[in-house]
Protein backbone atom coordinates (compact mmCIF):
# COMPACT_ATOMS: atom_id res chain seq x y z
CA UNK A 1 0.00 0.00 0.00
CA UNK A 2 1.50 3.07 -1.28
CA UNK A 3 1.93 5.70 1.66
CA UNK A 4 3.50 9.21 1.19
CA UNK A 5 5.37 10.18 4.85
CA UNK A 6 4.77 14.10 5.06
CA UNK A 7 6.41 13.52 9.12
CA UNK A 8 7.92 9.86 8.98
CA UNK A 9 7.73 7.64 12.28
CA UNK A 10 5.88 4.46 13.05
CA UNK A 11 2.81 4.33 15.09
CA UNK A 12 0.06 1.16 15.56
CA UNK A 13 -3.38 1.84 16.41
CA UNK A 14 -6.95 0.78 16.23
CA UNK A 15 -8.24 3.15 12.55
CA UNK A 16 -10.72 6.15 13.51
CA UNK A 17 -12.24 7.11 9.39
CA UNK A 18 -14.08 10.39 10.11
CA UNK A 19 -16.53 11.08 7.45
CA UNK A 20 -15.94 14.69 7.25
CA UNK A 21 -12.64 16.69 7.92
CA UNK A 22 -12.40 18.07 11.52
CA UNK A 23 -10.62 21.33 12.73
CA UNK A 24 -8.39 20.62 15.29
CA UNK A 25 -8.62 24.14 17.13
CA UNK A 26 -12.61 24.03 17.87
CA UNK A 27 -12.49 19.95 17.31
CA UNK A 28 -9.90 18.64 19.75
CA UNK A 29 -10.03 19.08 23.18
CA UNK A 30 -6.31 18.56 24.36
CA UNK A 31 -7.32 17.96 27.80
CA UNK A 32 -9.58 15.13 26.77
CA UNK A 33 -8.67 13.91 23.17
CA UNK A 34 -12.13 13.71 22.58
CA UNK A 35 -13.76 15.29 19.26
CA UNK A 36 -15.70 18.06 20.44
CA UNK A 37 -17.13 19.76 17.23
CA UNK A 38 -20.44 19.26 17.89
CA UNK A 39 -21.78 20.05 14.32
CA UNK A 40 -19.34 17.26 13.13
CA UNK A 41 -21.00 13.80 12.51
CA UNK A 42 -18.59 11.78 14.97
CA UNK A 43 -18.63 14.38 18.09
CA UNK A 44 -17.45 12.83 21.20
CA UNK A 45 -15.47 10.47 19.61
CA UNK A 46 -11.92 9.90 21.41
CA UNK A 47 -8.74 10.26 19.28
CA UNK A 48 -6.61 9.45 21.45
CA UNK A 49 -4.08 6.75 20.69
CA UNK A 50 -6.15 6.16 17.14
CA UNK A 51 -4.77 6.40 13.86
CA UNK A 52 -6.88 9.26 12.43
CA UNK A 53 -8.01 8.91 9.19
CA UNK A 54 -9.48 11.84 7.64
CA UNK A 55 -9.66 13.64 3.62
CA UNK A 56 -8.14 16.66 4.84
CA UNK A 57 -7.74 19.70 7.45
CA UNK A 58 -10.36 22.08 7.85
CA UNK A 59 -11.00 25.21 9.76
CA UNK A 60 -8.91 27.56 11.62
CA UNK A 61 -5.30 28.36 11.57
CA UNK A 62 -4.99 27.60 15.42
CA UNK A 63 -5.49 23.65 14.57
CA UNK A 64 -1.43 23.16 14.49
CA UNK A 65 -1.11 24.62 18.57
CA UNK A 66 -3.88 22.57 19.83
CA UNK A 67 -2.34 19.26 17.94
CA UNK A 68 0.56 20.27 18.88
CA UNK A 69 -0.49 20.74 22.44
CA UNK A 70 -2.11 17.29 22.52
CA UNK A 71 0.80 15.70 21.64
CA UNK A 72 2.75 17.44 24.39
CA UNK A 73 0.13 15.87 27.02
CA UNK A 74 -0.42 12.43 25.65
CA UNK A 75 -4.23 12.77 24.22
CA UNK A 76 -3.29 13.15 20.37
CA UNK A 77 -4.09 10.54 17.50
CA UNK A 78 -1.35 8.07 17.37
CA UNK A 79 -0.94 8.91 13.94
CA UNK A 80 -2.85 10.98 11.01
CA UNK A 81 -3.72 9.34 7.53
CA UNK A 82 -5.01 11.94 5.14
CA UNK A 83 -6.25 11.77 1.64
CA UNK A 84 -4.18 14.98 0.32
CA UNK A 85 -1.51 16.81 2.28
CA UNK A 86 -2.37 19.29 5.12
CA UNK A 87 -0.03 21.92 6.29
CA UNK A 88 -1.81 23.16 9.14
CA UNK A 89 -1.84 19.71 11.09
CA UNK A 90 1.64 18.82 9.38
CA UNK A 91 2.91 22.08 11.33
CA UNK A 92 1.72 20.92 14.83
CA UNK A 93 2.95 17.63 14.60
CA UNK A 94 6.72 19.23 13.73
CA UNK A 95 6.79 21.53 16.38
CA UNK A 96 6.08 19.12 18.52
CA UNK A 97 9.11 16.86 17.27
CA UNK A 98 11.15 19.32 17.78
CA UNK A 99 9.74 20.87 20.79
CA UNK A 100 9.26 17.33 23.18
CA UNK A 101 10.52 14.71 20.73
CA UNK A 102 7.72 13.07 20.34
CA UNK A 103 6.19 11.95 17.05
CA UNK A 104 2.82 11.34 15.57
CA UNK A 105 3.41 10.52 12.24
CA UNK A 106 1.40 12.63 9.12
CA UNK A 107 0.88 10.64 6.05
CA UNK A 108 -0.57 10.85 3.09
CA UNK A 109 -2.52 7.96 1.47
CA UNK A 110 -3.10 6.89 -2.37
CA UNK A 111 -7.29 6.64 -2.98
CA UNK A 112 -6.87 2.97 -3.18
CA UNK A 113 -5.14 2.93 0.62
CA UNK A 114 -7.36 5.66 1.74
CA UNK A 115 -10.96 4.07 0.72
CA UNK A 116 -9.61 0.05 2.67
CA UNK A 117 -9.52 1.54 5.71
CA UNK A 118 -12.41 0.79 8.51
CA UNK A 119 -12.88 1.79 11.87
CA UNK A 120 -11.91 -0.39 14.11
CA UNK A 121 -9.08 -2.63 12.72
CA UNK A 122 -5.87 -2.34 13.84
CA UNK A 123 -3.11 -0.97 11.85
CA UNK A 124 1.04 -0.34 11.86
CA UNK A 125 2.53 2.34 9.91
CA UNK A 126 6.03 1.94 9.06
CA UNK A 127 8.65 3.69 6.57
CA UNK A 128 7.48 0.92 4.48
CA UNK A 129 3.85 1.57 4.34
CA UNK A 130 0.36 0.91 6.50
CA UNK A 131 -0.12 -3.14 7.25
CA UNK A 132 -2.96 -4.41 9.05
CA UNK A 133 -1.98 -6.13 12.44
CA UNK B 1 14.82 19.25 -1.98
CA UNK B 2 13.87 22.92 -2.77
CA UNK B 3 16.91 25.08 -4.55
CA UNK B 4 18.29 27.33 -1.86
CA UNK B 5 20.29 30.68 -1.47
CA UNK B 6 23.62 31.31 0.03
CA UNK B 7 20.93 33.09 2.77
CA UNK B 8 19.02 30.06 3.43
CA UNK B 9 21.52 27.65 3.78
CA UNK B 10 23.19 29.94 5.99
CA UNK B 11 20.86 30.68 8.13
CA UNK B 12 19.02 26.78 7.77
CA UNK B 13 23.46 26.27 9.06
CA UNK B 14 22.41 28.16 12.27
CA UNK B 15 25.31 30.94 11.50
CA UNK B 16 22.41 33.69 12.47
CA UNK B 17 22.04 31.91 15.90
CA UNK B 18 19.12 29.81 16.89
CA UNK B 19 15.88 30.84 17.06
CA UNK B 20 16.22 31.67 12.84
CA UNK B 21 17.92 28.05 12.58
CA UNK B 22 14.45 26.42 14.06
CA UNK B 23 12.55 28.60 11.83
CA UNK B 24 14.49 27.96 8.49
CA UNK B 25 14.44 23.73 9.27
CA UNK B 26 10.58 24.14 9.75
CA UNK B 27 10.62 25.84 6.65
CA UNK B 28 12.56 23.46 4.96
CA UNK B 29 10.74 20.59 6.28
CA UNK B 30 7.00 22.46 5.16
CA UNK B 31 9.03 23.15 2.04
CA UNK B 32 9.53 19.50 1.40
CA UNK B 33 6.32 18.12 2.06
CA UNK B 34 5.13 20.68 -0.41
CA UNK B 35 7.68 19.39 -3.03
CA UNK B 36 8.26 23.42 -3.60
CA UNK B 37 10.87 24.44 -6.49
CA UNK B 38 12.23 26.98 -4.09
CA UNK B 39 11.87 29.66 -1.05
CA UNK B 40 10.37 33.30 -1.84
CA UNK B 41 10.41 36.20 -0.08
CA UNK B 42 7.26 37.63 1.74
CA UNK B 43 7.19 41.39 2.13
CA UNK B 44 5.01 41.17 5.67
CA UNK B 45 3.57 38.42 8.17
CA UNK B 46 0.70 37.90 10.47
CA UNK B 47 0.85 36.29 12.92
CA UNK B 48 -1.42 33.75 14.75
CA UNK B 49 0.48 31.80 17.26
CA UNK B 50 0.01 34.59 19.69
CA UNK B 51 -3.27 32.95 21.01
CA UNK B 52 -2.87 30.82 24.15
CA UNK B 53 -4.15 27.21 23.44
CA UNK B 54 -1.55 25.60 25.68
CA UNK B 55 1.84 25.15 26.34
CA UNK B 56 3.29 24.25 23.62
CA UNK B 57 2.52 27.37 21.56
CA UNK B 58 4.33 29.40 24.73
CA UNK B 59 7.24 26.61 24.61
CA UNK B 60 7.81 27.10 21.02
CA UNK B 61 7.55 31.14 21.51
CA UNK B 62 9.78 31.51 24.07
CA UNK B 63 12.39 29.40 22.91
CA UNK B 64 12.57 31.72 19.60
CA UNK B 65 12.46 34.45 21.77
CA UNK B 66 15.28 33.49 23.61
CA UNK B 67 17.19 32.05 20.52
CA UNK B 68 17.41 35.81 19.34
CA UNK B 69 14.51 35.61 17.40
CA UNK B 70 13.53 38.74 15.87
CA UNK B 71 10.94 39.81 12.56
CA UNK B 72 13.04 40.81 9.65
CA UNK B 73 9.55 42.11 8.09
CA UNK B 74 6.73 44.09 9.16
CA UNK B 75 4.46 41.55 11.43
CA UNK B 76 0.88 42.24 12.50
CA UNK B 77 0.12 39.82 15.42
CA UNK B 78 -3.77 38.05 15.81
CA UNK B 79 -6.23 38.31 18.80
CA UNK B 80 -4.64 37.00 21.94
CA UNK B 81 -6.13 35.73 24.91
CA UNK B 82 -6.25 38.84 27.23
CA UNK B 83 -8.16 42.11 26.38
CA UNK B 84 -5.31 44.91 27.26
CA UNK B 85 -7.23 47.58 26.94
CA UNK B 86 -10.47 46.21 29.02
CA UNK B 87 -8.54 43.62 31.59
CA UNK B 88 -11.22 43.46 33.86
CA UNK B 89 -13.63 41.68 30.81
CA UNK B 90 -11.29 38.91 31.28
CA UNK B 91 -13.18 36.19 33.73
CA UNK B 92 -10.69 33.20 32.80
CA UNK B 93 -7.97 32.18 35.43
CA UNK B 94 -4.75 33.22 37.04
CA UNK B 95 -2.88 30.52 34.95
CA UNK B 96 -4.44 31.64 31.68
CA UNK B 97 -4.27 35.01 32.42
CA UNK B 98 -0.25 34.65 33.28
CA UNK B 99 0.75 31.90 30.11
CA UNK B 100 -1.80 34.57 27.93
CA UNK B 101 0.47 37.49 28.45
CA UNK B 102 3.98 35.20 28.57
CA UNK B 103 2.76 34.50 25.05
CA UNK B 104 1.52 37.93 23.88
CA UNK B 105 5.27 39.17 25.26
CA UNK B 106 7.27 36.63 23.32
CA UNK B 107 5.67 37.96 20.60
CA UNK B 108 6.54 41.84 21.08
CA UNK B 109 10.31 40.74 22.27
CA UNK B 110 10.81 39.08 18.48
CA UNK B 111 9.02 42.71 16.30
CA UNK B 112 5.43 41.95 16.22
CA UNK B 113 3.50 45.28 15.81
CA UNK B 114 0.31 44.48 19.03
CA UNK B 115 -2.29 45.30 16.83
CA UNK B 116 -4.06 42.29 18.01
CA UNK B 117 -6.49 41.66 15.38
CA UNK B 118 -7.86 39.15 13.26
CA UNK B 119 -8.52 41.62 10.65
CA UNK B 120 -5.49 43.13 9.74
CA UNK B 121 -6.91 44.23 6.35
CA UNK B 122 -8.66 46.25 8.11
CA UNK B 123 -5.55 48.83 8.89
CA UNK B 124 -4.18 51.89 7.11
CA UNK B 125 -1.57 49.82 5.63
CA UNK B 126 -2.36 46.50 3.60
CA UNK B 127 -0.73 43.90 0.90
CA UNK B 128 -1.60 44.64 -3.08
CA UNK B 129 -2.23 42.64 -5.91
CA UNK B 130 0.26 40.53 -6.48
CA UNK B 131 2.44 40.68 -3.37
CA UNK B 132 3.52 37.92 -1.42
CA UNK B 133 3.26 37.92 2.24
CA UNK B 134 2.64 35.02 4.94
CA UNK B 135 -0.72 34.97 6.66
CA UNK B 136 -2.41 33.05 9.35
CA UNK B 137 -5.39 33.08 10.88
CA UNK B 138 -8.21 31.62 8.27
CA UNK B 139 -10.18 34.48 8.40
CA UNK B 140 -7.22 36.58 7.16
CA UNK B 141 -5.79 34.49 4.63
CA UNK B 142 -9.37 33.69 2.42
CA UNK B 143 -9.79 37.87 2.80
CA UNK B 144 -5.98 38.55 1.89
CA UNK B 145 -6.19 35.95 -0.95
CA UNK B 146 -9.42 36.69 -2.50
CA UNK B 147 -10.87 40.54 -1.78
CA UNK B 148 -6.69 41.95 -2.46
CA UNK B 149 -5.24 39.66 -4.32
CA UNK B 150 -2.23 39.68 -2.55
CA UNK B 151 -0.84 35.87 -2.05
CA UNK B 152 -0.44 33.80 0.86
CA UNK B 153 -0.94 30.27 1.38
CA UNK B 154 -2.83 28.84 4.01
CA UNK B 155 -0.31 28.76 6.80
CA UNK B 156 -1.20 27.82 10.18
CA UNK B 157 0.46 28.50 13.59
CA UNK B 158 3.99 27.97 13.98
CA UNK B 159 4.86 28.46 10.23
CA UNK B 160 3.68 32.02 10.88
CA UNK B 161 6.35 33.34 13.20
CA UNK B 162 9.12 31.29 10.71
CA UNK B 163 7.98 32.86 8.09
CA UNK B 164 8.29 36.50 9.69
CA UNK B 165 11.58 35.52 11.17
CA UNK B 166 13.55 34.35 7.69
CA UNK B 167 11.55 36.27 5.27
CA UNK B 168 10.96 33.25 3.70
CA UNK B 169 8.41 30.50 2.77
CA UNK B 170 8.22 28.21 0.34
CA UNK B 171 6.84 28.62 -3.41
CA UNK B 172 4.02 26.64 -3.33
CA UNK B 173 -0.46 26.54 -3.05
CA UNK B 174 -1.46 29.90 -3.51
CA UNK B 175 1.61 31.53 -3.84
CA UNK B 176 1.52 30.02 -7.52
CA UNK B 177 -0.58 30.85 -10.28
CA UNK B 178 -1.68 27.71 -10.82
CA UNK B 179 -3.53 27.20 -7.83
CA UNK B 180 -5.60 30.00 -7.72
CA UNK B 181 -7.79 29.49 -10.62
CA UNK B 182 -11.18 28.44 -9.77
CA UNK B 183 -12.00 24.93 -9.49
CA UNK B 184 -15.91 24.61 -8.27
CA UNK B 185 -18.46 27.38 -9.56
CA UNK B 186 -21.54 28.29 -7.35
CA UNK B 187 -24.38 29.69 -9.38
CA UNK B 188 -27.02 31.53 -7.76
CA UNK B 189 -29.35 30.93 -10.21
CA UNK B 190 -32.32 30.19 -8.77
CA UNK B 191 -31.61 32.37 -5.54
CA UNK B 192 -34.60 35.18 -4.64
CA UNK B 193 -34.13 38.71 -4.86
CA UNK B 194 -35.11 39.63 -1.57
CA UNK B 195 -32.49 36.65 0.24
CA UNK B 196 -29.76 38.11 -2.29
CA UNK B 197 -29.77 41.71 -1.16
CA UNK B 198 -30.28 40.67 2.84
CA UNK B 199 -27.11 41.22 4.81
CA UNK B 200 -26.96 37.87 6.04
CA UNK B 201 -26.60 36.13 2.27
CA UNK B 202 -23.34 36.38 3.02
CA UNK B 203 -22.00 34.31 5.66
CA UNK B 204 -24.87 31.76 4.70
CA UNK B 205 -23.42 32.00 1.26
CA UNK B 206 -19.97 31.25 3.00
CA UNK B 207 -20.79 28.27 5.05
CA UNK B 208 -22.72 26.46 2.08
CA UNK B 209 -19.58 27.04 0.10
CA UNK B 210 -17.28 25.79 3.17
CA UNK B 211 -19.59 22.92 3.59
CA UNK B 212 -19.36 21.95 -0.36
CA UNK B 213 -15.60 23.06 -1.30
CA UNK B 214 -13.36 21.72 1.64
CA UNK B 215 -10.20 23.12 0.42
CA UNK B 216 -10.74 23.88 -3.13
CA UNK B 217 -10.77 27.56 -4.78
CA UNK B 218 -14.71 28.36 -5.22
CA UNK B 219 -15.88 30.93 -7.72
CA UNK B 220 -19.35 32.24 -6.95
CA UNK B 221 -21.32 33.76 -9.67
CA UNK B 222 -24.35 35.99 -8.95
CA UNK B 223 -23.19 37.71 -5.70
CA UNK B 224 -23.97 42.01 -5.87
CA UNK B 225 -21.37 43.37 -7.71
CA UNK B 226 -21.35 46.53 -4.98
CA UNK B 227 -20.45 43.65 -2.08
CA UNK B 228 -18.88 45.62 0.22
CA UNK B 229 -16.12 44.74 2.25
CA UNK B 230 -17.41 43.98 5.28
CA UNK B 231 -19.53 41.26 3.35
CA UNK B 232 -16.61 39.42 1.77
CA UNK B 233 -14.77 39.39 4.91
CA UNK B 234 -17.99 37.38 6.66
CA UNK B 235 -18.40 35.13 3.56
CA UNK B 236 -14.64 34.29 3.76
CA UNK B 237 -14.20 33.89 7.79
CA UNK B 238 -17.87 31.57 7.60
CA UNK B 239 -16.40 29.33 4.49
CA UNK B 240 -12.90 29.19 6.11
CA UNK B 241 -14.71 27.83 9.33
CA UNK B 242 -16.86 25.40 7.88
CA UNK B 243 -14.35 24.60 5.06
CA UNK B 244 -10.62 24.84 4.44
CA UNK B 245 -11.26 27.93 1.77
CA UNK B 246 -8.52 29.68 1.92
CA UNK B 247 -9.50 31.42 -1.31
CA UNK B 248 -12.88 32.36 -3.68
CA UNK B 249 -13.47 34.44 -6.54
CA UNK B 250 -16.38 36.69 -6.46
CA UNK B 251 -16.86 36.91 -10.26
CA UNK B 252 -17.67 40.53 -11.17
CA UNK B 253 -16.07 41.86 -7.83
CA UNK B 254 -12.78 40.63 -6.60
CA UNK B 255 -9.38 40.86 -8.58
CA UNK B 256 -8.62 37.98 -9.85
CA UNK B 257 -12.24 37.73 -11.49
CA UNK B 258 -13.83 39.98 -13.47
CA UNK B 259 -15.26 37.00 -15.47
CA UNK B 260 -15.69 33.81 -14.81
CA UNK B 261 -13.42 32.46 -17.16
CA UNK B 262 -10.54 34.15 -15.47
CA UNK B 263 -11.58 32.75 -12.38
CA UNK B 264 -11.29 29.50 -14.22
CA UNK B 265 -8.11 30.46 -15.55
CA UNK B 266 -9.74 29.27 -19.18
CA UNK B 267 -10.09 25.70 -17.58
CA UNK B 268 -13.69 23.83 -17.30
CA UNK B 269 -14.76 23.80 -13.58
CA UNK B 270 -14.46 20.25 -12.43
CA UNK B 271 -18.28 21.06 -10.60
CA UNK B 272 -20.54 23.04 -10.90
CA UNK B 273 -23.56 23.43 -8.15
CA UNK B 274 -26.70 25.40 -8.64
CA UNK B 275 -27.44 27.02 -5.38
CA UNK B 276 -31.61 27.94 -4.96
CA UNK B 277 -33.40 29.84 -2.19
CA UNK B 278 -34.17 26.53 -0.44
CA UNK B 279 -30.39 25.47 -0.19
CA UNK B 280 -29.40 28.49 1.05
CA UNK B 281 -32.21 28.29 3.88
CA UNK B 282 -30.78 24.90 5.06
CA UNK B 283 -27.50 26.69 5.09
CA UNK B 284 -29.12 29.31 7.14
CA UNK B 285 -30.84 27.10 9.32
CA UNK B 286 -27.62 24.93 10.31
CA UNK B 287 -26.20 28.02 11.42
CA UNK B 288 -28.26 28.26 14.75
CA UNK B 289 -28.68 25.35 17.05
CA UNK B 290 -31.58 27.24 18.83
CA UNK B 291 -33.57 29.95 18.09
CA UNK B 292 -35.87 30.22 20.71
CA UNK B 293 -35.59 29.76 24.74
CA UNK B 294 -33.77 32.81 27.21
CA UNK B 295 -31.23 35.09 25.26
CA UNK B 296 -28.03 35.17 27.31
CA UNK B 297 -25.90 37.25 24.71
CA UNK B 298 -25.35 38.40 21.87
CA UNK B 299 -21.88 38.88 20.53
CA UNK B 300 -20.92 40.53 16.86
CA UNK B 301 -17.45 41.47 15.13
CA UNK B 302 -16.11 38.32 14.36
CA UNK B 303 -14.29 39.00 12.62
CA UNK B 304 -13.56 42.51 14.04
CA UNK B 305 -15.74 45.10 13.65
CA UNK B 306 -14.82 47.85 11.18
CA UNK B 307 -15.61 51.69 11.17
CA UNK B 308 -18.66 51.04 8.45
CA UNK B 309 -20.12 48.48 11.04
CA UNK B 310 -19.42 50.57 13.91
CA UNK B 311 -21.52 53.40 11.51
CA UNK B 312 -24.46 50.61 10.74
CA UNK B 313 -24.80 49.82 14.62
CA UNK B 314 -24.76 52.81 16.04
CA UNK B 315 -27.86 54.04 13.25
CA UNK B 316 -29.38 50.49 14.58
CA UNK B 317 -28.88 51.27 18.39
CA UNK B 318 -30.18 54.83 17.79
CA UNK B 319 -30.46 55.89 21.60
CA UNK B 320 -32.37 52.94 22.42
CA UNK B 321 -31.00 50.74 25.17
CA UNK B 322 -30.15 47.31 25.61
CA UNK B 323 -32.07 44.57 27.96
CA UNK B 324 -29.60 45.08 31.41
CA UNK B 325 -30.73 40.98 31.45
CA UNK B 326 -28.81 40.60 27.80
CA UNK B 327 -24.65 41.07 27.24
CA UNK B 328 -24.09 42.80 24.11
CA UNK B 329 -20.40 42.58 22.75
CA UNK B 330 -18.70 44.22 20.07
CA UNK B 331 -14.86 42.43 19.08
CA UNK B 332 -13.12 44.91 17.25
CA UNK B 333 -9.63 45.93 17.15
CA UNK B 334 -7.66 49.30 18.95
CA UNK B 335 -6.88 50.24 15.66
CA UNK B 336 -10.67 50.56 14.40
CA UNK B 337 -11.97 51.38 17.87
CA UNK B 338 -9.75 54.33 18.12
CA UNK B 339 -10.88 55.51 14.32
CA UNK B 340 -14.88 54.66 15.61
CA UNK B 341 -14.32 56.97 18.75
CA UNK B 342 -12.81 59.65 17.02
CA UNK B 343 -15.85 59.81 14.79
CA UNK B 344 -18.29 59.35 17.92
CA UNK B 345 -19.68 56.36 17.35
CA UNK B 346 -18.57 54.35 20.50
CA UNK B 347 -19.58 56.66 23.44
CA UNK B 348 -23.42 56.43 22.51
CA UNK B 349 -22.89 52.38 22.05
CA UNK B 350 -21.35 52.25 25.75
CA UNK B 351 -24.28 54.60 27.03
CA UNK B 352 -26.62 51.94 25.28
CA UNK B 353 -25.19 49.04 27.23
CA UNK B 354 -22.91 47.66 24.93
CA UNK B 355 -19.37 46.37 25.79
CA UNK B 356 -16.39 47.11 23.34
CA UNK B 357 -14.01 43.50 23.73
CA UNK B 358 -10.42 44.81 22.11
CA UNK B 359 -7.57 42.66 21.42
CA UNK B 360 -9.09 39.35 21.73
CA UNK B 361 -12.59 37.70 20.73
CA UNK B 362 -15.55 36.07 22.57
CA UNK B 363 -15.62 33.34 21.33
CA UNK B 364 -11.47 32.68 21.99
CA UNK B 365 -11.51 33.85 25.12
CA UNK B 366 -13.41 33.89 28.87
CA UNK B 367 -15.49 36.87 28.69
CA UNK B 368 -19.17 36.36 28.22
CA UNK B 369 -20.68 36.04 32.22
CA UNK B 370 -23.80 34.37 31.00
CA UNK B 371 -23.59 31.32 29.44
CA UNK B 372 -26.54 29.39 30.57
CA UNK B 373 -28.95 30.98 27.68
CA UNK B 374 -28.56 31.22 23.80
CA UNK B 375 -25.93 33.17 22.01
CA UNK B 376 -26.89 35.63 19.26
CA UNK B 377 -24.61 36.21 16.36
CA UNK B 378 -24.65 37.64 12.76
CA UNK B 379 -21.54 35.92 12.01
CA UNK B 380 -21.12 32.91 10.91
CA UNK B 381 -17.92 31.94 12.19
CA UNK B 382 -18.92 32.83 15.56
CA UNK B 383 -22.03 30.76 15.03
CA UNK B 384 -19.53 27.77 13.82
CA UNK B 385 -16.98 27.93 16.90
CA UNK B 386 -19.27 28.82 19.46
CA UNK B 387 -20.94 25.64 20.59
CA UNK B 388 -17.82 23.54 20.81
CA UNK B 389 -15.89 26.56 21.93
CA UNK B 390 -18.07 27.70 24.66
CA UNK B 391 -20.68 24.78 25.04
CA UNK B 392 -23.98 27.20 24.31
CA UNK B 393 -26.27 27.52 21.99
CA UNK B 394 -26.44 29.97 19.10
CA UNK B 395 -28.99 31.65 17.35
CA UNK B 396 -27.91 33.40 13.87
CA UNK B 397 -29.51 36.54 12.58
CA UNK B 398 -28.70 40.04 10.95
CA UNK B 399 -27.04 42.89 12.61
CA UNK B 400 -30.38 44.35 12.64
CA UNK B 401 -32.26 41.08 14.35
CA UNK B 402 -29.40 41.01 17.28
CA UNK B 403 -29.93 44.86 18.16
CA UNK B 404 -33.91 44.41 18.27
CA UNK B 405 -33.00 41.44 20.25
CA UNK B 406 -31.09 42.86 22.58
CA UNK B 407 -33.39 45.83 22.77
CA UNK B 408 -36.43 43.48 23.59
CA UNK B 409 -34.31 40.19 25.68
CA UNK B 410 -36.15 38.21 23.08
CA UNK B 411 -34.65 36.23 20.24
CA UNK B 412 -36.17 38.20 17.58
CA UNK B 413 -35.52 36.55 13.50
CA UNK B 414 -37.03 37.24 10.46
CA UNK B 415 -37.69 34.01 8.25
CA UNK B 416 -39.84 35.35 5.87
CA UNK B 417 -37.98 35.62 2.46
CA UNK B 418 -35.71 32.40 3.05
CA UNK B 419 -38.86 30.31 3.00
Amino acid sequence: MSLRHLLGGEATGEVLVLDEPMSMWGGLDPETGALIDRRHPQSGALLTGRILVMPSGRGSSSSSSVLAEAIRVGTAPAAIVLAEPDDIILLGALVARELYAITCPVVVADAETYQGLRSGEQVAITAEGLARV
Amino acid sequence: MPALTDRDRSLAAGEMGPAPALAMRIILAMAEAAEAPRLIDVTGAHIDSCLYHGDAGLDFAERLAAGGGRVVVPTTLNVSTLDLLHPHLFRGDDRLRDRGHRLMTAYVQMGGTPTWTCAPYQSAVRPGLGEHVAWAESNAIVFVNSVLGARTNRYGDFIDICAALTGRVPDAGLHRDENRRARVVFQLSGVAEEVLRSEIVFPVVGHLVGRRTGTLVPAIVGLPADASEDALKALGAAAASSGGVAMFHAVGRTPEAPTLEQALGGHPADRAIAVDTEMLAAARAELSTRTDGPLAAISVGTPHFSVAEFRTLAGLVAGRTIDPEVEFYVNTSREVLAEAAAEGLVTPLRTAGIEIVTDTCTYITPIMRNRSGVVMTNSGKMAYYAPGNLGVDVAFGSLAECVESGVTGRIAIDSGAWR
